[in-house]
């Protein structure tokens, strides 16, 4: 069990949770993520990790509400603990000193980035920070963001915050100045395939952070596989970041689709009755308390 | 031995017939997912353990990986002393509703049986199942007495079949046990592999939870290699001896155009989304899975986990489930009786036949497979004759789900995180052949981790030995610690590694 000790909203459907958990506090490194299980019939999914307090033993995720299981887990406050919560998993982001690092973003893709940039940064490399969102109401981290970059960009789609555009406008900028070095795209599966499209004629190293459906996340089912450089490649293990050059984006997005359906009536479901599921989950997770409570007293 | 409960002479008892194993009917079964075998009502067991003739050097042991008393239990199932039959297997046997259930017992104690040289064999396995679910329906365990604790720690990896048999065992000479799990629910392959139908989940969690009484600790959600490493578990939390009893790990896929459609699962994914994360009832489960309901499935290996699988696609009301399999039923390696079982449910076995390509439609769903037709060649290195393509015999076989059952080969996560621990060729934790050492001291490796992919109960001998490894690795520990020498005692257990 892992207890939730601040949960809060960064913008419209996305909230930021910090959860206790020593061992993967202690462990995690940027652009790892965890697994997440919310209850005994909930699903399995992963989640990168934004920040983490090894002091405090304490780990940090920021959630978009779009599926069943985020949807639910963004009804969830302080108080509630998550059942499973498994990392820190995949390989860290490749950390070195690049010269002048633009990091890419999307919406809460910029939760993801922000860790590697902060890390970046401390390797001694220029960070420049492009941000984007639709919407100013969907922006977040901006100021986190900020902090850690020597320059920051922030691009809508409506233009009601930063510049009006997308953020391949802007890195197009940079990259026509010559001034880039190396680029980490975090965020839609489009935007980044943009990214790839850009920055691979010019041969900027650049790497993309790939959300594949994942269900151990151990290397064990091979059901997060990816088409990288024409083989098969497993998103969990090997990843999640990949060369983008070298990445099928149309196959990533092909097998992202593959439960859409059932996503679609697993929504429904708890849209019919957000509370009744809310109270199931919290009514499982008490029973699993006192049955760990039991084992400790039986122990003893 | 004390005398027997048996009033029947051998020359009686040879006559008796062997007992049938009551099953839920073909027809019926194939549409859900209750177990198979519903096992033996008492007066069965009383007629089918009658027929043991107490050998004096008993086969039926000796052919055991890990060596149950059987014609004691055997006995004391005569006397109807089910708790104590229980408790006799339980001595040797961690898991005996499991192994009851899943062992190979054709190659193993049953073919040791005398009675199986002119006749059948003692069903054994139905036995040692039937006393395992006796006691579990009376709520009760049949457990060994606990003894004094030696103050050793040990650490398993993995709750899988090697881990829970060492972790018996360990608990059993003393010494304290702590399961590090990587996945949410306890059992490893007898939770995400084993289908509900042939292994019901909850005889899994009473298995466990009799571990649990005799004092074995459990972690889930531990990924060893990532959320801790078998160093800091040695150096930081104070373990003595670490067990690796992590499994095969990684799916192997075919490496053919395609394999990326929707609709292409490893048989490690498959079964874990149905068995492990319930999805068969979604949308009561929240996991999803490709639909099989009205489809073609066809499943590609000839194993137990094709077998599991290919049975499992026909419970989700596939249209038509088959099996592909590019050598010949004589060269499948699945259990006879589950092939027996597949047929019986009408599962199609289209032998000789190789994928060569997944064909797809625009939305990149699966369609179709397209195969070659193969005959049998020349005997590979594994002594089975492999096949050969027939040139010109490509046909396309419709289908919407495909599930590749083609083995697994080593997952690396332990063996990159642990510095100073050996791994063979194919990439498996090298370990002394007798004692399972590795090439790193205080640390023992077992199971499909070491041998690759194989049987449960040959992971839970591994699991065995491993125990009575470490349970003498720490007596010299404690010797050496006493004499204020651990590096040159400690050396007399270093390995010798033979692979």
């Amino acid at each position: 069990m892992f207890p939730i000790v601040a949960a809060r909203p960064l913008a419209r459907g996305i909230k930021l949770f910090e959860i206790k958990a020593p061992r993967i506090a202690k462990k995690q490194k940027p652009g790892q993520f965890v697994i997440v299980r919310l209850d005994d019939a909930g699903e399995r999914i992963p989640l990168t990790i934004a920040d983490a307090d090894p002091e405090a033993g304490t780990v940090t995720i920021v959630v978009q509400a779009i599926g069943k299981t985020t949807m639910l887990l963004s009804m969830l406050e302080v108080g509630d603990s998550i059942l499973d919560l498994v990392g820190p998993l995949g390989k860290p982001s490749e950390i070195e000193k690049f010269g002048t690092a633009v990091v890419v973003s999307g919406s809460v893709g910029t939760a993801m980035a922000y860790p590697t940039a902060r890390e970046l940064k401390r390797a001694g490399n220029k960070v420049i920070s492009i941000v984007g969102a639709r919407s100013k109401d969907l922006l977040v981290l901006e100021d986190a963001v900020r902090e850690v970059s020597d320059e920051t960009y922030v691009m809508t789609d409506d233009g009601t915050a930063g510049q009006k555009g997308l953020v391949t406008e802007k890195l197009k900028e940079l990259v026509d100045a010559g001034l880039v070095d190396y680029v980490l795209a975090v965020g839609p599966v489009p935007m980044m395939r943009a990214v790839a499209k850009l920055t691979s004629p010019q041969h900027i190293k650049t790497m993309v952070s790939l959300n594949s459906i994942m269900v151990d996340g151990t290397g064990m089912c091979g059901g997060c596989r990816v088409l990288v450089n024409n083989s098969s490649q497993f998103a969990c293990v090997d990843g999640p970041e990949f060369d983008a050059s070298q990445v099928n984006f149309e196959v990533l997005m092909q097998r992202n689709n593959m439960y859409r359906e059932e996503e679609k009536q697993s929504i429904e479901r708890l849209q019919a009755n957000p509370l009744e599921q809310l109270m199931k989950l919290r009514d499982n997770i008490l029973q699993h308390e006192c049955a760990a409570l039991a084992a400790e007293m039986a122990h003893e | 031995m004390s005398k027997s409960n048996n009033p029947l002479p051998n020359k009686e008892r040879i006559k008796l017939p062997r007992q049938k194993m009551p099953e839920q009917l073909a027809q019926i079964r194939a549409h859900n997912f209750q177990e198979v075998n519903t096992g033996f009502a008492p007066e069965q067991a009383r007629q089918e353990s009658l027929r043991c003739i107490e050998c004096n050097k008993p086969g039926c042991m000796d052919k055991c990986p890990v060596s149950v008393d059987v014609r004691a239990v055997m006995d004391l199932i005569v006397k109807g002393d089910y708790m104590g039959a229980a408790a006799k297997v339980r001595e040797d046997n961690a898991l005996p509703a499991i192994t009851g259930r899943v062992c190979p017992v054709e190659d193993q104690c049953e073919s040791g049986c005398v009675l199986g040289k002119k006749g059948e064999s003692v069903g054994i396995a139905y036995l040692e199942r039937f006393v395992a679910d006796w006691e579990r329906s009376s709520g009760q365990f049949g457990l060994p007495k606990n003894v004094e604790s030696t103050g050793n720690k040990v650490a398993i990896i993995g709750s899988g079949p090697a881990g829970l048999a060492c972790a018996g065992d360990l608990i059993q000479m003393g010494h304290q046990v702590h399961v590090f799990e990587a996945l949410h629910e306890l059992g490893g392959v007898l939770i995400y592999g084993i289908p509900e139908f042939r292994l019901p989940k909850d005889i899994v969690a009473h298995e466990v939870q009799a571990l649990r009484l005799r004092g074995v600790e459990f972690e889930t959600n531990v990924v060893v290699g990532k959320t801790v490493t078998i160093d800091e578990l040695l150096n930081e939390e104070g373990y003595d001896a670490a067990f690796v009893a992590t499994g095969a790990g990684l799916p192997r896929f075919l490496n053919v155009p395609g394999e990326h459609l929707n609709g292409i699962y490893s048989a490690n994914e498959f079964l874990t989304r149905v068995n492990l994360m319930r999805a068969y009832r979604f949308p009561e489960f929240d996991e999803p899975l490709y639909p099989c309901k009205d489809r073609d499935v066809v499943v590609i290996g000839g194993g137990n986990t094709a077998m599991d699988a290919v049975r499992s696609a026909l419970r989700l009301g596939a249209r038509s489930a088959s099996i592909l399999y590019r050598r010949t039923e004589a060269e499948m390696p699945a259990r006879v009786e589950e092939v027996h079982h597949a047929k019986d449910e009408g599962i199609r076995f289209e032998m000789l036949v190789n994928p060569v390509e997944f064909l797809g439609d625009e939305k990149g769903n699966l369609t179709a497979v397209r195969c070659t037709r193969m005959q049998l060649g020349e005997p590979d290195e594994s002594g089975r004759r492999s096949p050969v393509t027939i040139k010109g015999s490509e046909f396309e076989t419709p289908c919407s789900v495909a599930i590749i059952a083609a083995g697994t080969s080593a997952n690396p996560l332990i063996q990159s995180s642990t510095p100073g621990l050996q791994i063979t060729k194919r990439g498996y934790i090298a370990a002394n052949d007798d004692t399972l050492a590795t090439s790193k001291p205080g640390v023992f490796a077992g199971g499909d981790i070491v041998t690759g992919g194989a049987t449960v109960i040959l992971a839970m001998g591994a699991g065995r030995k491993a125990a009575k490894s470490i349970n003498e690795y720490l007596e010299t520990l404690e010797s050496a610690t006493s004499v204020g020498n651990g590096q040159e005692e400690q050396s007399s257990v270093v390995p010798n590694l033979k692979n």
